[in-house]
């Protein structure tokens, strides 16, 4: 008895939640349900929006109205969309991070942390190599982003590969020394000596800005986020190692006795999920806010774990949520004007994913006729 | 068998991974709990949501961008205060965007507004470039930077020599201490923080020589958890009278339950514990408001860096705490009333810094520029300054 509890047995028996024949139907759970129908998003977001629509109008506003606005705020002009794209390239970077690592049940929420230090890492190149051309400090910054991030992602790889650490917890805890980190350089060494004390680097030059388009702030950072999509799609797709990765995730056992080095993929996807969120933060720093201050991220290493899940981990539908939810931060804001506070984008995210979770739940129950 | 007890480990490694998200999502906005005073904002917002379905005529479009809700009982609080005054005296509703971050976001923001308004108020120092970048391309809108320091042609900048009140709320403090041990709750180490606390120390030591005065930069405006968190550092430290220059009461409250005497910034925070209430700086923003939204509509606006003062009362003192007693209270207002006439000048020397340097010789008093650009600690307050 107690091994079966020792191995979860006890949760693998079928749960019913009819009540004793009382009722002419049973919930029965099917276990040949693996994957949930493609429709859970889209009804998720639904009811998320929905739900929110009551707090609206508890608040005395018409939800119709408040959501046209948001929608308006952030696709209805040129410039609320090239906003809503400039939101849109961090998630999509640490979203497709995580959709590698979560393919193969690798739960990374570090990317917050890995895209903080990416960003320190590309700041560094701009204090201490301040006189490059534009082409090499650029390419620097890239190289010094992502393999920050990189590392930052193998502090989580490594002890769960080799001490059996659960990389929930390491991953979360290192978010917070990056945190930590940016503080110490922002309040430190890196403070700007003409920015009046306040903590931040020097603001970048020219040189080490990304590139943006005419007169936004749409930058670069943009293809090179297209360009991530497409090579995750293809490797996924036609490479040997996007073969292991899609039979880990369906099956670790069976991929064990197949001989796949499970601990291996581990690992490297976990640099690929780190150096993708690094990349962030570095076209983050040098694309938008053009120097290294507190609060860079509102947190888009978190919402990217939204972002990835809402795509069911596919890079096209990557693409579609990162934009979705830039234009919720983006239209979050232009609520305010008509009277609303802004954490209704919040609670709107919020609710996404918890009938997102709910629903990957719920389509694997069946109703079934008697007791 | 086993695919299934997959399904319930994943979903609770996603349950968990749902409440982490939604920590972080939570955690810039723990204003709620603490705060007390909000009852304004929902108010304030239904004020504003008729303006864009009221035809303006030629009254200008106003925007206000705030660093926090103006619910926090504190700096947002009184320039929603403020706001309002300017509405009822010009008939005019002017649109707010609160919580907004003193990065990247603001620059976005501030442009969306100065697409369709007349002149932007932004709020708070870090603004500043943003506010900044956005007026060199909207070179009709006009807009107007609280506490900063750079202007355009179509920008300006307003704030106040509110170092007089800091400098009276020390006097009170001098008196009230037992252990000749004060705390100063700040928000950044910059000048207008610095010249605060200086002041502050030297209205107690005008009193009381013996006086320090301990710090704990927050490095937050607005957070009441942190707030609360660096006076209760203070407290343990031995420190008995606080004062905060934040934006919430939360020092006053943490000053309540150790039975401590406090002041806040920006607000009358006596009602958050009349008992325990000392006094402290406010602002009063409404005549500056409605003074320059009518130069707007007159057609006189210019970019002037406005900087009031306790004469002209945009900065003064809030009312006293219960249990500051009459003498005291008496001490205060004989040096207000020196202030304001101009006979008492708070930066006066002989004033050394606390590395022993003298900075200020006797009889000469500090420009306001040489105010504002303060950058050294008074004797008598502890630590170096974080540079």
């Amino acid at each position: 008895m107690s091994q079966e509890k020792a191995s979860g047995r006890t949760l693998r028996e079928p749960v019913q939640l009819a009540s004793g024949g009382r009722l002419p139907w049973r919930l029965e759970y099917d276990s040949s349900r693996i994957r949930t129908p493609w429709w859970t998003p889209i009804v998720s977001v639904a009811l998320a929006l929905l739900l929110c629509a009551i707090f609206i109008y508890a608040n005395g506003m018409s939800p119709v109205t408040v959501y046209s606005k948001m929608f308006r705020g952030a696709f209805g002009t040129s410039y609320g969309i090239t906003e809503t794209l400039v939101k849109a390239i961090p998630l999509l970077l640490c979203g497709l991070g995580i959709a590698v690592a979560y393919r193969i049940s690798v739960w990374n929420i570090g990317a917050e942390g890995q895209l903080t230090v990416g960003a320190i890492a590309a700041t560094a190149v701009t204090i201490y190599f301040p006189n490059l051309s534009g082409f090499w400090s650029i390419l620097l910054m890239l190289i010094f982003g992502i393999a920050a991030g990189a590392l930052w992602g193998l502090f989580t790889a490594i002890p769960k590969t080799h001490f059996g650490v659960n990389e929930l917890i390491t991953s979360l805890m290192l978010n917070y020394v990056a945190l930590l980190a940016l503080d110490y350089v922002t309040f430190g060494p890196w403070k700007d000596p003409k920015g009046f004390n306040m903590p931040g680097s020097p603001v970048f030059t020219d040189a080490q800005s990304l590139p943006v388009l005419g007169g936004t702030r749409l930058h670069i950072g943009l293809i090179l986020a297209l360009v991530a999509v497409v090579i995750y799609y293809l490797m996924i797709r036609f490479t040997r190692w996007g073969y292991e990765l899609r039979i880990i995730g369906a099956n670790p056992t069976a991929a064990r006795y197949a001989g796949i080095h499970i601990k291996r993929h581990i690992i490297i996807v976990m640099l690929i999920s780190g150096g993708l969120a690094g990349l962030a933060g570095m076209t983050e720093v040098s694309g938008v806010s053009h120097k290294l201050m507190q609060g860079l991220s509102p947190g888009y290493g978190y919402t990217a774990i939204i972002v990835a899940w809402l795509a069911k981990l596919n890079p096209l539908g990557l693409v579609v949520t990162s934009v979705m939810f830039g234009g919720l931060i983006v239209g979050g804001f232009s609520v305010q004007t008509i009277g609303l506070p802004s954490s209704i984008s919040e609670m709107l995210q919020g609710a996404i994913l918890f009938f997102l979770i709910a629903g990957d739940m719920v389509t694997r129950f069946r109703i079934r006729r008697g007791a | 068998m086993k695919q299934r007890g997959q399904v319930f480990k994943l979903s609770f490694m996603l349950l968990f991974v749902l409440a982490i998200v939604l920590a972080g999502c939570g955690g810039n906005n723990n204003a709620g709990g603490n705060t007390g005073a909000s009852s304004e904002p929902t108010a304030a917002a239904g004020d504003s949501a008729g303006a864009s379905a009221q035809p303006s005529g030629d009254k200008p479009k106003v925007a206000f961008v705030y660093i926090g809700p103006p619910g926090d009982g504190g700096y947002t609080y009184q320039h929603d205060l403020g706001r309002k005054e300017m509405e009822e005296k010009l008939g005019i509703e002017a649109h707010i965007v609160e919580n907004v971050p003193e990065g990247p976001d603001a620059e976005r923001i501030i442009t969306e507004l100065a697409q369709s308004h007349d002149i932007v108020f932004t709020t708070s120092f870090g603004y500043m470039e943003q506010t900044l970048n956005v007026a060199k391309k909207f070179p009709n809108v006009k807009f107007d930077h609280a506490s900063g320091f750079k202007t355009a042609d179509n920008m300006g900048t307003y704030f106040g020599k509110n170092y007089q009140a800091s400098y009276l709320t020390g006097i009170a403090a001098g008196k009230m201490t037992k252990k000749n041990h004060l705390g100063y709750v700040g928000a950044f180490p910059i000048s207008e923080v610095i010249y605060n606390l200086n002041a502050f120390t030297l209205g107690a030591q005008s009193v009381n020589p013996d006086i320090k005065v301990d710090v704990v930069w927050t490095n937050t405006w607005y957070d009441p958890t942190t707030e609360r968190q660096a006076a209760i550092s203070l407290l343990d430290k031995g420190a008995d009278v606080l004062l905060a220059y934040q934006d919430s009461p939360a020092t006053i409250q943490a000053a309540k339950e150790r039975g401590a005497f406090a002041g806040g910034n920006d607000s009358d925070m006596k009602k958050f514990a009349p008992d325990n209430y000392l006094t402290n700086p406010v602002w009063n923003w409404g005549p500056y408001y409605t003074k320059t939204v009518q130069s707007v509509m007159d057609g006189t606006w210019k970019n002037e860096q406005y900087s009031g003062d306790m004469a002209d009362g945009m900065v003064d003192l809030a009312p006293f705490g219960n249990k500051v007693p009459e003498d005291v209270q008496k001490l205060v207002e004989d040096a207000k009333a020196k202030i304001i006439s101009g006979e008492l000048n708070v930066f006066t020397g002989p004033i050394s810094d606390n590395q022993g340097n003298e900075k200020v010789p006797a009889g000469k008093t500090l420009t306001l520029e040489e105010v504002l650009g303060m950058d050294w600690l008074v004797n008598g307050v502890i630590g170096p300054l974080p540079k």
